[in-house]
């Protein structure tokens, strides 16, 4: 017994311990990524909607699921911080007008639909659909930007930066379109699945621009990984997954089309983690196993964090089911 | 780095460019003061929105339908700004002090992780069925949601006061070199989570933020009744407001008194501080101070101060029972907080916390009278009252936040060695302005949601309200109707 309490102190629970920790940060990038990515594609497609039923539509698709899909880049931050303090302190440190603008983005994308229903003013109502839409745009575009320079180590004004930017915006759309199909009625699904096709094809196009400069370039010394095979599987896959979805989309099978354009960010996820290990922060080439925090302190949160990641999936699980099916006339009811 | 993205002019041509500490400072100290207002709002409010809830699904008593509906509205706005003012909270550690978040990593990482997970998806999840869902779920687990919400609120202020607290008071932990840099290492997690002064701050802070949102509740309450005497939602939420301040306003004097000798003997110096207790020697207590002068503002000394003070009673309190103890006076130390902030919040805080229990004690003499609702000059007082509570929250924390500096974790690291080493003036300048205008805008927003929200009550109730677009600020223009 003693014994074992003394390991708990001196020696990580499993030997993998820290890479499974940079897995759970990863994953839950991914579920930032995923689940806030489609709230993102619905304040850029609000864009294009003047009926102010439809737009109600959106605004319904969006609401009762939007903060619980933001908290998810709070989870990554502070799993971030509580095992590798150092690449949290210097990602954000580093990077740091992005980092405020990413925030400030987020601040208008989450004010906009709450405010703009408190008052029925048409002046009022726009600019809170400014606020809505721009900030939509800016929040995946800065934090795409920002992963860009983490990861490729790159200047904010370079290729693979604003290439990673502009991915995230488009793979942004696509999701969001899917999603929105899947909740809405069939002539308005029609309508926006021609966004999302545009956005899909954008975005594979703009990740082979982006690999391809990876490559000739070596930004951040990850030319290697990039044509590796686990990559090029994830390339491969993606193209299949978009392609795929479009054609699904074309035929009307909207469900199926959000399962595999879901998929699109998931993989971009991987992508990342596969560029991010074992050096997870480049311009220092700090490890993993450099840079994570001591035994203790990781098996503790551990102990009592990951039950707690699982009733974090329980809880979506919950959220999804109340508001699962197709968005009413009424929108749900209040 | 982005400097080389700005112009080089703009950086030497910046008159008003603050140095990035000083910058960092002020945006993390102006951006916490706002989140702290509306993470408050939604811990007082919580208890309220149970309560209203669970009657309303209940007994089917209109009143409860009404007063639900529209807290649940103040709620949901509130909740917002909360969140997206609560995002830059959790960022500014990295971006503006990553030094200390490299230190503190082991120590404050997984408190904050958990308050994500324990709380912040509680609260989001559930809020989501509350406000859009209850024709969807059950009754059972529509209260349910409700609760869940409030104890996602209080989880998360349990989380991070728990950080706050180990800054206060930091244990369970050694510095050991990694990287190169020295850091804190998690040694004993017990200690470093319950630190000494973890329980005070809880129940203060908690019962702050009940204290603030009864009094919101009242003033809101007071002034629709004022306007609509037999508005009966409104009557018994006033009611209800009175009660509640009744056991916590004198809860929150007795707590303080208490937590002010915790201090003391965890943190003599800030105690010295709130005190303007220079010469080390026994302590008076200033139970009222006035400024002589100017100089009696910005540096407060007992010699250029009028006050009204007990003699030796400092020295009672530091010690719990000892007229003649010594007490360390400012002197003995080398670099000191700024008195004045501290000494003046600390007693603006005890001020107003004696007013709040006035204030109870007058509406609980009006209860037991049955005239809560005929006194106009009660009404309007409370009315006024509205907004102290926030005040009183805030600047107890300032005399928390900066009766601790110059340290950021008390006697490890200084606020100085916790700045970013990589932030030039420029660019924290310019996020602080940023700040500053989107925060105030802000501020401004929500004070006209909630006279919306307010008016639209009204109009319900069959009162007139003019329709026009002007705010006249939280105190309502008086007709002459008393
Ligand atoms: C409605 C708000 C409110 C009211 C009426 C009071 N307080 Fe308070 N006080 C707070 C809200 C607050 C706070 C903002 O919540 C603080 C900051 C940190 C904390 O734990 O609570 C605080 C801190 C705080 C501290 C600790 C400072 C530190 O940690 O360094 C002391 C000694 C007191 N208070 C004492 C009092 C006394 C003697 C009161 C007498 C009436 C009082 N407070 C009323
Ligand atoms: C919620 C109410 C709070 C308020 C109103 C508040 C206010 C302030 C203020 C005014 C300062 C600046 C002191 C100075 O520079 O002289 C400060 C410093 C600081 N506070 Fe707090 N604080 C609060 C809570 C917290 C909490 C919960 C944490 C941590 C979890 C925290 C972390 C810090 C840090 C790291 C600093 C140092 C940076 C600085 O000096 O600005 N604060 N706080
Ligand atoms: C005493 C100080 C604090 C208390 C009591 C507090 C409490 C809360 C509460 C109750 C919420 C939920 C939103 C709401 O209901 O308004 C919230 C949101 C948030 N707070 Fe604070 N907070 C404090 C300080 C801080 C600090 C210092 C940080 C930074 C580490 C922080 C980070 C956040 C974040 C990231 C959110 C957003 C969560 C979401 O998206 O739902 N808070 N806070």
């Amino acid at each position: 017994m003693m014994t074992e309490l003394v390991l708990l102190v001196d020696a990580y629970l499993v030997d993998a311990l820290p890479e499974i920790w940079f897995g759970a940060v990863m994953f839950s990038l991914a579920m930032y990524m995923i689940l806030d990515g489609f709230d993102f594609g619905i304040g850029m497609l609000y864009a294009t909607r003047d009926d102010d039923h439809e737009k109600k539509t959106f605004l319904t698709a969006f609401g009762p699921v939007w903060d619980a899909n933001e908290v998810w880049v709070v989870a990554f931050g502070t799993m971030l911080l509580a095992a590798f303090p150092r690449v949290y302190s210097r990602v954000l440190a580093d990077h740091y007008l992005l980092a405020i603008g990413f925030v400030l983005a987020l601040l208008f994308r989450g004010l906009g639909p709450e405010m703009r229903e408190q008052r029925d003013d048409e002046r009022w109502k726009r600019y809170w659909d400014y606020s809505f839409v721009g900030g939509s745009f800016f929040a995946p575009l800065l934090f795409g930007t920002l992963a860009g320079r983490w990861i490729f180590d790159a200047p904010t004004l370079s290729m693979p930066a604003l290439l990673t930017g502009v991915g995230l915006v488009a793979v942004s759309v696509a999701t969001g379109a899917a999603f929105l199909a899947a909740k809405t009625r069939p002539r308005l699904a029609s309508d926006l699945r021609m966004y999302g096709i545009i956005a899909t094809l954008a975005y594979l196009i703009g990740a082979i621009a982006l690999l391809t400069t990876v490559v000739v370039t070596d930004s951040g010394g990850t030319a290697e990984i990039v044509l590796s095979l686990p990559v090029g599987m994830i390339v491969v896959l993606s193209a299949v997954a978009g392609g795929g979805g479009s054609v699904l989309a074309l035929r009307g099978k909207y469900r199926a089309w959000l399962v595999s354009a879901l998929g699109l960010p998931a993989l971009l996820s991987l992508l990342v983690a596969l560029l991010l290990y074992p050096t997870i922060y480049p311009p220092t080439g700090l490890t993993v196993r450099e840079a994570v925090v001591s035994p203790l302190a990781l098996n503790l949160v551990t102990i009592l964090g990951f039950p707690a990641l699982l009733l974090v999936l329980w809880y979506f699980k919950f959220l999804y089911g109340v508001f699962s099916g197709p968005i009413e006339d009424e929108g749900y009811k209040n | 780095m982005f400097s080389t993205v700005l112009p080089d002019v703009l950086i030497q041509g910046w008159a008003l460019q603050l140095s990035p500490e000083l910058a960092s400072r002020a945006q993390f100290g102006w951006t916490i003061s706002v989140h702290i207002i509306f993470a408050s709002l939604s811990v007082g409010l919580a208890p309220f929105i149970v309560y209203f809830t669970w009657k309303d699904v209940r007994t089917d008593d209109e009143r409860f339908t009404r007063l639900r509906s529209f807290w649940v509205k103040v709620f949901a706005a509130g909740f917002v700004m909360g969140t997206v003012t609560g995002i830059p909270m959790s960022f500014q550690f990295g971006t503006n002090f990553p030094q200390f978040a490299e230190v503190a990593g082991e120590l404050i990482g997984g408190p904050l992780a958990f308050e994500a997970k324990m709380a912040f998806f509680l609260e989001a999840v559930f809020l989501g069925v509350l406000l859009f869902g209850q024709e969807r779920v059950s009754d059972q687990t529509y209260i349910l949601s409700s609760v869940l919400v409030g104890v996602g609120a209080w989880l998360s202020a349990f989380w991070i006061l728990i950080v706050n607290a180990w800054m206060q008071t930091p244990q369970g932990f050694e510095m050991i070199t990694r990287n190169g840099v020295e850091v804190a290492k998690l040694t004993d997690p017990l200690a470093a989570f319950f630190t000494p002064r973890m329980p005070w701050m809880y129940i203060h802070m908690v019962n702050a933020s009940v204290i603030s949102v009864a009094l919101l509740v009242a003033g809101v309450s007071a002034y629709i009744v004022w306007k609509k005497r037999d508005a009966a939602a409104w009557n018994t939420a006033l009611k209800l407001a009175v009660i509640i301040l009744l056991v916590t306003a004198p809860l929150q004097a007795v707590h303080g008194d208490a937590y002010g000798r915790h201090v003391a003997d965890t943190q003599p110096q800030k105690f010295a501080a709130m005190e303007a207790h220079y010469e080390t020697g026994t302590a008076d207590l200033h139970l009222l101070a006035f400024p002589k002068s100017i100089d009696a503002i910005t540096d407060p000394k007992a010699e250029n101060l009028f006050t009204v003070s007990l003699p030796g009673v400092g020295s009672f309190l530091a010690t719990g029972g000892d007229f003649d103890a010594e007490v360390l006076g400012l002197n003995e130390y080398e670099e000191n907080p700024p008195v004045a902030m501290v000494f003046w919040s600390f007693r603006f805080m005890v001020g107003l916390g004696f007013l709040f229990i006035g204030l109870a004690l007058w509406g609980g003499y009006l209860i037991y009278n049955g005239r809560l609702s005929e006194s106009n000059r009660f009404l309007k007082t409370m009315i006024a009252a509205s907004p102290l509570g926030y005040a009183a929250l805030l600047t107890g924390w300032y005399v928390t936040e900066i009766g601790r500096q110059p340290w950021v974790i008390q006697g490890e690291l200084r606020t100085s060695e916790a700045v970013s080493s990589t932030l030039n003036g420029t660019e924290a300048t310019l996020t602080l302005v940023g700040f500053v205008v989107i925060y105030i805008g802000l501020i401004l927003v929500a004070l006209h949601v909630l006279r919306w929200l307010v008016e639209d009550e009204l109009r319900e109730l069959g009162v007139k309200v003019p329709d026009d677009d002007r705010w006249y600020g939280p105190v309502p223009k008086v007709s002459d109707d008393d």
